[in-house]
């Protein structure tokens, strides 16, 4: 079982669009794939038709009280399955604020572990910030795709980011960053992914262009993959994909 | 996603299922709103032919054995259809190439694979044969919440037979089944699924499939009597329809014409060479009307000389069969034969095993001819138009085998059917017979008595048994298969002690015409004779072995508890007043 989570401090960069979009991908090459929606505003259970509830609350299933198993739900697509937000998570720090500080950052990890009987992939969705939650999503992914709007910030945000990640002890995930919302008519965009993507190797040659198919996401309930696969966007996130799972080798 | 949680057949004729489907989606329709599942749903079309032996072993194990092709891949797929309570063990898949579907696949052809080595040793010695071919196109429809989010599904499948391999129906066959239904629930949404089939089990134009029962069977099923047959329906067991009350001249002539009909219809398999074992049932079934005639034939009423005739006709068809299955024995045996080498090496026998090829051909040749000749049409003609005449009831004049004309009854004799006779009266008197002989000639068998004794003993064993087999629909089921365990240990035992004998023989026979066939080359031939030499060696400490057991297995059959038992059973036969 491989984990993934989409990552980024920044709010409005796309992650869960590539979240919902990679998972897609994922099993329709036909990985057993489940995707956890972490944001309690439950954008990525939205896309999925699903509603941002977790039976029985989700307060036991981050104690541990209750299995994950009993969250999930069957989407759309054969082989994607997802355990939807909870209102919950609002406070999702003070569940994991429990312990001894050592094992805090690693609750999810822990969580997560029996997902493998069933599952080849496991998708990540974060809601932006630095806290406890983003931590321990740090610790438990293989993976961590960042989406970055081309910006001059763009960059600092990404080497904060691996230098947090340096800093753990043990097992430390990859790291792959991608350009996304790209608008390539704008010389800055072009300037700033060129430079970015041949200079740094933890940033994917693929970009993700700005695309109006992108936003009707919302209204479609439904990955651009699924709804428009021929579409340039959607090429794109297979492009990333390929780039994501070729990154293991 | 998970499997079916319920199965529903269309109820009805044909013309009524695309309305029956109509209902029940408008039914649905009423709770959920419906759509055409996206694409990456399970569903699309798949072609399978179901297999078996030629004797259904295969069924009668439980299993289904299936050859499916979707999207233009090929695979068998082996599903347990035992009556477990813990369900059905997941189906046990193989993929194969290149398989032939009208082909019949000989067990040791079969490529290997997990579905091979579960099902080798059910099916061995005998080939696979195609059954019948379905195609099934699937739609699965999505049942949708007020989200319009996929809670449920509805699978529907439509299959049609496109080739009956059996039956009556033919290869060119094009049959619509009804349509199958089945709802199938998305995970963490069990309260949908259950509600759509609930909503699917009030409509009236379908109904429950296989409840209870496996669906995959159920169709089978229901195929192979759209194709004019059924599952199970032959088996080299006599299984004669007789009733204790019947006139025995009509009772014996239903056994013989059930022979007849395993001899017919074994002979497209003989002449094929589809297996050894279409030959082995035909032989069956011709020693057993052998048996019959000799046993009961007096009771049909016909004239000595017209019985005669037959009797002969049937011996000279056992006669032509002999030498192609002698040599099947061989080759059978062959791969237990060079494992139990201890000096030759197995390649030695090499050349043995070509020499035998080699005569099966020919003697192959030999026997095809017979089974093609005038001679074997006009026996089964004549045989069935005779006896037909005694079961119906209607004595007409018997025709004279093997050469057409026809000869009255004696007028001397009595009418067969008048007799007072029953078969319930005949099958005890003629199993108490059979059963002293063998129990005076046995017990009067010592340590010193020649082979002879054993073997004649055996033939007298065999003329109970056949007495038992003949009559076996009148016994209560369970006294006959008390009786018939003890007896076939016995003859198992003076089979052993014969056969080791016959088959030393027929290897020093064989040694003798390879060397005189091959005298240019006897140096090769040399090493091959010597561990033909072994092999007689190791059926001589059998044929010692079954001397030894004999006393035991005697006992076990004859002793008191065996008379006991026969007398239990002969006292409960049918019709014993
Ligand atoms: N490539 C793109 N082109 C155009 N619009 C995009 C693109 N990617 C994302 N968007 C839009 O940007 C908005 C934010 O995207 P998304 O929700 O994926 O980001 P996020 O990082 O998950 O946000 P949050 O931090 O709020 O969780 C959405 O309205 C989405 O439709
Ligand atoms: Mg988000």
């Amino acid at each position: 079982m491989r984990i993934y989570a989409t990552y980024n401090i920044k709010g409005g960069v796309g992650k869960t669009t590539t979240a919902v979009n990679l998972a897609y991908l994922a099993a329709a090459d036909g990985l057993r794939t489940v995707l956890w929606d972490l944001d309690p505003q439950g954008a990525a259970s939205f896309m999925f038709r699903v509603k941002p509830r977790v039976k029985g609350g989700g307060r036991a299933l981050i104690r541990g009280q209750r299995s994950l198993d009993d969250a999930i739900k069957g989407t759309d697509f054969e082989r994607l399955d997802l355990i939807p937000a909870d209102f919950t998570y609002r406070n999702m720090d003070l569940l994991l604020d429990k312990g001894p500080e050592a094992k805090q950052s690693r609750k999810l990890s822990r969580l997560l572990a029996p997902l493998a009987v069933e599952y080849d992939a496991v998708f990540l969705d974060c809601p932006p910030s630095i806290s406890l939650v983003s931590e321990n999503v740090l610790h438990a992914a293989d993976t961590i795709i960042v989406p970055l709007i081309p910006t001059t910030l763009s960059v600092r945000t990404l080497e904060q980011l691996t230098d947090f990640i340096a800093g753990f002890s043990g097992r430390r995930p990859d790291v792959l960053a991608f350009f996304s919302m790209v608008d390539r008519r704008k010389k800055l965009h072009r300037e700033i992914t060129e430079e970015l993507s041949a200079k740094r190797p933890d940033v994917a040659a693929t970009i993700v262009p700005s695309a109006t198919l992108i936003e009707r996401m919302s209204v479609e309930r439904s990955p651009v993959s699924a709804f428009a696969p021929g579409s340039a966007a959607a090429r794109a996130y297979r492009a990333l994909w390929t780039e994501v799972r070729e990154g293991l080798d | 996603m998970t499997p079916g949680l319920a199965g529903f057949v269309v109820a009805g004729a044909e013309p009524h299922w695309d309305d029956a489907l109509d209902s029940v989606m408008a039914a649905l329709a009423e709770t959920f709103a419906l759509a055409p599942a996206r694409a990456g749903a399970p569903g699309g079309g798949r072609r399978r032919t179901w297999l078996d032996t030629f004797d259904w072993r295969l069924y009668r194990a439980g299993l289904l054995l299936e050859y499916v092709t979707a999207n233009r891949a090929g695979q068998l797929v082996l599903t347990s259809v035992g009556a477990s309570a813990a369900g059905d063990p997941e189906p046990v898949v193989q993929p194969v190439t290149g398989w032939r579907v009208v082909q019949p696949c000989l067990f040791d052809h079969l490529p290997d694979g997990p579905v091979t080595d579960r099902i080798a040793g059910v099916i061995a010695p005998r080939a696979l044969l195609p059954l019948v071919t379905v195609a099934t196109t699937a739609s699965v429809t999505s049942l949708l919440n007020e989200d319009g989010k996929t809670v449920a599904r509805l699978l529907i499948e439509r299959p049609v037979i496109t080739a009956g391999h059996i039956g009556t129906a033919g290869s060119e066959a094009r049959i619509d089944l009804p349509p199958r239904l089945s709802v199938t629930e998305v995970r963490g949404y069990p309260g949908p699924a259950r509600r759509a089939a609930r909503i699917m089990a009030l409509a009236p134009q379908i109904e429950p499939g296989a409840p209870g029962g496996s669906p995959e069977k159920a169709l089978l099923d229901e195929a192979l009597a759209a194709i004019g047959t059924r599952a199970g329906n032959y088996s080299n067991k006599v299984d004669a329809k007789i009733t204790a009350d019947m006139a025995s001249a009509r009772a014996v002539a239903t056994i013989l014409l059930t022979l007849l009909g395993a001899v017919e219809v074994n002979v497209n398999g003989v002449l094929r060479d589809t297996d050894t074992e279409f030959l082995h049932d035909l032989r069956v079934a011709v020693r057993r009307t052998r048996a019959a005639i000799k046993l009961l034939g007096e009771v049909l009423g016909l004239a000595d000389d017209v019985l005669d005739q037959f009797a002969a006709d049937f011996k000279w068809l056992g006669d032509v069969t002999t030498p192609v299955r002698d040599l099947d024995v061989h080759l059978l045996d062959f791969a237990d034969m060079t494992a139990q080498l201890k000096a030759a090496k197995p390649t030695d026998l090499d050349p043995f095993r070509d020499f035998l090829v080699q005569r099966r051909a020919r003697e192959f040749r030999a026997l095809a001819r017979a089974l093609r000749s005038p001679r074997f049409g006009q026996l089964t003609a004549n045989w069935r138009a005779t006896l037909t005449a005694i079961a119906d009831g209607q004595p007409r004049r018997p025709g004279k085998p093997g050469k057409g004309a026809a000869k009255p009854a004696l007028p001397g004799r009595p009418d067969p059917l008048a007799s007072a006779q029953t078969a319930g009266g005949l099958a005890i008197d003629r199993t108490r017979v059979a059963f002293r002989k063998v129990a005076r000639r046995g017990g009067a068998i010592t340590s010193d008595s020649p082979a002879e004794s054993l073997h004649d003993l055996r033939k007298r064993a065999k003329e109970l048994r056949y007495a038992l087999e003949f009559f076996a629909p009148l016994h209560d089921k369970q006294d006959y298969a008390a009786v018939l365990g003890d007896l076939k240990r016995l003859q198992d035992c003076l089979g052993e002690f014969q056969d080791t004998e016959v088959q030393m023989e027929e290897i020093r026979a064989l040694a003798e015409a390879m060397l005189s066939a091959q005298a240019a080359s006897r140096g090769a031939i040399a090493r091959t004779v010597l561990a033909m030499g072994e092999i007689t060696s190791g059926l001589a400490t059998r044929q010692v072995g079954a001397r030894d057991a004999f006393e035991n297995r005697f006992a076990g059959f004859a002793g008191q508890d065996g008379q006991r038992r026969m007398a239990v059973l002969l006292h409960r036969t049918g019709g014993a007043a």
